[in-house]
């Protein structure tokens, strides 16, 4: 090979922080996610502002905060162990990348048994009415995104516990963590949507 | 194997020469055999996988349309029963407008992109590859509903309460759901690649004022689509429960609201439409000048125009409801809103007029197909704002008129640029030229044809004629334009006939093309055709938006000028650059994945989730949801070779 000369900067090579492909990817992942979300609140809103008889929607008047308020709180909790997590990787520190990590997802499925405890309890069923159809697929769509998230999270503990990561080659961890954010900054619209908003007055 | 020993490294400055291109050979071509066909993750393969299933699906659609033309060729005419007749013209629009007209776009673009950008492949060629696959299962599951007897009958957006259980017990409509469902995941990862791509791997120097129109128009309508799929995804899903799980969403006795689905359906149908039509203008942007010898009239405007109309096109989606009793607020918003698109479209329809009016065409058939575009997109342009006038709409609103706006606007601004969007790169991608002589022939069968066909529906339209009945009774004075019509629409098809074999005899008997047959100044000409697999042997570095016509455009202003021949070598593996986003300043080496089968599984493992829902049926849903997990975890699973992890510590030790 004839004339070969070195460009004229060091370039970093692969997957590497922001930088990486991955995270571009998820950046757009949750642009699209995030209009599910939308779509579907705006389905609530839509449907809330029909004519409907006293008391049906919400079906049984404003729903109760004692589990739900609590579950959020430990959902946002989850969010800053994994953000504990990533701030730790990026200064090398393993033991709290693994402990951060496998936190968020311990909470994440407390948040999940709260949840099923919260559904239980229900008077009504997803074909009950209009207003239990949104609540059960609404919450459900957000139930199955903390699903994928836990499982998400699992897997970067196990990896993590593995040692495939270190202060420079962290791109799944930011990648997957910002997924984890995503799931419980979109809770926050959900729980507005349906604890806050009958207190605010949209309800019959 | 090649392991990444390193974080960071000065990769190698290089002029293209045999020994480098034999070594990047070697990484970057595909296994042989079945194994290699069904694991490839190349950009170019799949692209043309793409066209041609999309231009299978045309045929089918096509064929559809033909025999329900004969159906009310002429009043009173039973040749099909009212069932097979509502599923004909439904798949028919199933298939044009979903399974067609997005798909082959996305074939061009995929094709088209690494090449245009000065790339070695797609951002996220594994996620190209799921792309294909799950576009191809869903074919395969609408098109099996259809086969089996219960294909979609109630038109393509399927307005409830048609849909609704009640009214339509069969399996037909969940089908229809599930299988819109499944086409919407392969929409949105294709619509994510192209966006990450635009981003991140435009070679050195190619600014954003400096990409193809081409790009521009896929990359808008990318950025529509992953807004605007979830509100069909999630509008189909909400109608399989209300159909299947007793939800009360759309179901006007329980408290629901039928309007509900029309907005979540048009929310995504409007921007749909522009963004089956954006890439293919973006095509005749960038290869109508090529055969009027002059670049673009009018770049800027026309890039700017292409990203106004489908910021626009997201707030005009209730013209589809003018008719269903909406405010009038409502209404004069989304009419002037309507109205207003007209603009932006005419920066276009200039832009191309001066270019050919400033330029010293060439009659070649690509040009031919491109020019004839601008006189169908004004016309479907105009009876477009012409619904989009409240009062005529009401007046027009479900007849023949508005089938006739739809197919000028579809089959004028999609399939006219597709067909000269293949003549034009047909060269590049198989090396052989085609037959010129023949593609005359080509274009005015498919052009008068085409106009035969559909001018007369707006005369049938004015008259009255509904779309979508069965039939009609003699004396509405219908007979005769239908008659038209319908032998239009053969013509038309036997103009898409006399394309398919010149398709098939210039790729066996083509002139060799070389690898810039039409002189144009695009990156993709600038290698070999068809390309090697990893199409440059060294990174491009552009300076103007021409870096092949650069000697010829007198621009005292410009200092420097691209270089072709000489660039990063990056050839320690599977290797492209990636650039930042605005600038394009080299940012950092990608390391791209080898062929995969994971794909290919978890397109499979999805359609068996939709199989599931389908049958409502959990265990076979949980199979598909487990078998999912999986296949993702082994795709993501960190890959020291992709430079995903970690460097062993013995090795980062030695690094200090």
């Amino acid at each position: 090979m004839a004339e070969r000369v070195s460009f004229e900067r060091k370039l970093p090579v692969g997957a590497i922080d922001t930088r990486a492909s991955g995270w571009w990817a998820m950046i757009f992942t949750i642009f699209t996610e995030a209009s599910l979300f939308a779509y579907l609140l705006f389905s609530y809103y839509y449907l809330a502002v029909q004519p409907h008889l006293p008391g049906t929607f919400p079906q049984g008047g404003a729903p109760d905060l004692s589990l739900a308020l609590p579950n959020t709180i430990i959902l946002l909790a989850s969010s800053a162990a994994v953000a504990w997590a990533q701030f730790g990787i990026e200064h090398g520190s393993r033991w709290r990348l693994v402990a951060g990590l496998g936190l968020g997802a311990a909470l994440g499925l407390v948040f999940l048994i709260i949840q099923y405890f919260e559904w239980a309890a229900k008077p009504f069923g997803l074909a009950s009415s209009p207003y239990s159809s949104l609540y059960f697929t609404i919450t459900g769509f957000h139930m199955a995104h903390v699903v994928v998230g836990f499982l998400i999270l699992l897997a970067l503990t196990y990896w993590s516990g593995r040692g495939y990561f270190n202060r420079v080659r962290y791109a799944h961890i930011h990648i997957g963590a910002l997924y984890w954010h995503f799931v419980d900054a979109v809770w926050l619209a959900v729980f507005f949507t349906f604890y806050i908003t009958p207190l605010l007055g949209l309800k019959t | 194997m090649t392991t990444v020993s390193d974080y960071e490294r000065a990769p190698t400055v290089a002029r293209e020469d045999p020994q480098l291109a034999q070594h990047l050979e070697k990484m970057w071509e595909g296994k042989k055999g079945l194994y290699g066909w069904l694991s490839t993750v190349d950009h170019k393969k799949i692209g043309i996988r793409y066209i041609i299933t999309a231009f299978a699906f045309l045929v089918a659609g096509g064929v559809e349309a033909l025999i329900f033309r004969l159906q009310i060729s002429w009043s009173n005419v039973h040749l099909l029963t009212p069932e097979q007749y509502d599923q004909l013209f439904t798949v028919h629009g199933m298939t044009m407008i979903f399974l067609y007209a997005g798909p082959v776009l996305s074939g061009f673009s995929n094709y088209l992109w690494p090449l245009l950008l000065g790339a070695r492949d797609m951002a996220l060629p594994r996620l190209n590859a799921l792309s294909y696959w799950i576009y191809l299962c869903a074919g395969i599951f609408l098109y099996s509903a259809f086969f089996l007897g219960f294909g979609p009958n109630d038109g393509w957006f399927n307005y409830v309460p048609y849909a609704a259980r009640a009214y339509n017990a069969g399996p037909n409509i969940d089908m229809y759901a599930l299988g819109m469902i499944l086409l919407g995941i392969s929409t949105t990862v294709g619509a994510i690649n192209f966006i990450v791509t635009f981003l991140r791997l435009r070679c050195p120097g190619m600014s954003i004022n400096r990409v193809p129109i081409l790009i521009w128009g896929t990359l808008t309508a990318s950025a529509a689509n992953i807004f605007a799929i979830p509100a069909v995804s999630l509008a189909f899903f909400l109608l399989w429960m209300d159909r299947n799980l007793g939800t009360h969403f759309f179901d006007v006795t329980a408290g629901g609201s039928a309007l509900l689905w029309q907005h979540l359906f048009w929310m995504f149908g409007h921007p749909w439409v522009y963004a089956i039509v954006l890439p293919a203008m973006g095509m005749v942007s960038d290869g109508l000048p090529v055969f009027c010898r002059r670049p673009l009239v009018g770049y800027t405007v026309v890039a700017l125009a292409t990203v106004a109309t489908m910021v626009l096109g997201f707030g005009v989606w209730v013209h589809h409801m003018f008719a269903t009793g909406l405010p009038g607020v409502s209404l004069s918003f989304f009419s002037a809103a309507s109205i207003i698109i007209v603009v932006p479209s005419a920066v276009g329809v200039f832009a191309w007029l001066a270019t050919i009016s400033l330029g010293r065409p060439v009659f070649t058939t690509a040009f031919l197909f491109f020019a004839s575009f601008i006189v169908l997109f004004t016309i479907g342009g105009v009876s477009g704002f012409m619904t989009g006038s409240v009062p005529v709409d009401w007046q027009l609103t479900d007849t023949y008129f508005v089938v006739a706006h739809l197919h000028y606007v579809l089959i004028g601004i999609n399939v006219f640029p597709v067909v000269g969007a293949t003549y034009f790169w047909f060269p590049k991608m198989t090396g052989k030229l085609m037959d010129e002589r023949l593609g005359s022939w080509n274009f005015w069968t498919m052009f008068c044809g085409f106009n035969l066909g559909f001018f007369p529906m707006h005369i049938s339209g004015l008259l009255g004629m509904p779309r979508r009945i069965y039939t009609y009774g003699e004396g509405m004075g219908w007979d005769w334009l239908n008659l038209i019509t319908t032998l239009g629409s053969f013509l038309f098809a036997a103009g898409v006939l006399l394309f398919i074999w010149n398709v098939v005899k210039s790729y066996r008997y083509g002139v060799s093309a070389g690898a810039n047959p039409w002189d144009a100044p695009s990156l993709e000409w600038a290698t070999t055709s068809p390309p090697p697999p990893y199409n440059f042997t060294v990174i491009p570095n552009v300076a103007s938006r021409h870096p092949l016509w650069e000697d010829r455009l007198e621009d005292p202003e410009r200092k420097e000028k691209s270089f072709i021949g000489v660039g990063l070598a990056l050839d320690q593996g599977k290797e492209t650059l990636a650039t930042t986003s605005l600038d394009a300043e080299p940012d950092l080496i990608l390391k791209m994945p080898d062929d995969t089968l994971v794909p290919l599984l978890l397109a499979l493992c999805l359609t068996v989730i939709a199989v599931g829902l389908a049958l409502v049926n959990w265990w076979v849903v949980i199979l598909g949801g487990l078998c999912t997990a999986i296949s993702i975890a082994a795709w993501l699973w960190p890959e020291a070779k992709l430079g995903e992890t970690a460097v062993p510590a013995v090795t980062e030790r030695g690094n200090g």
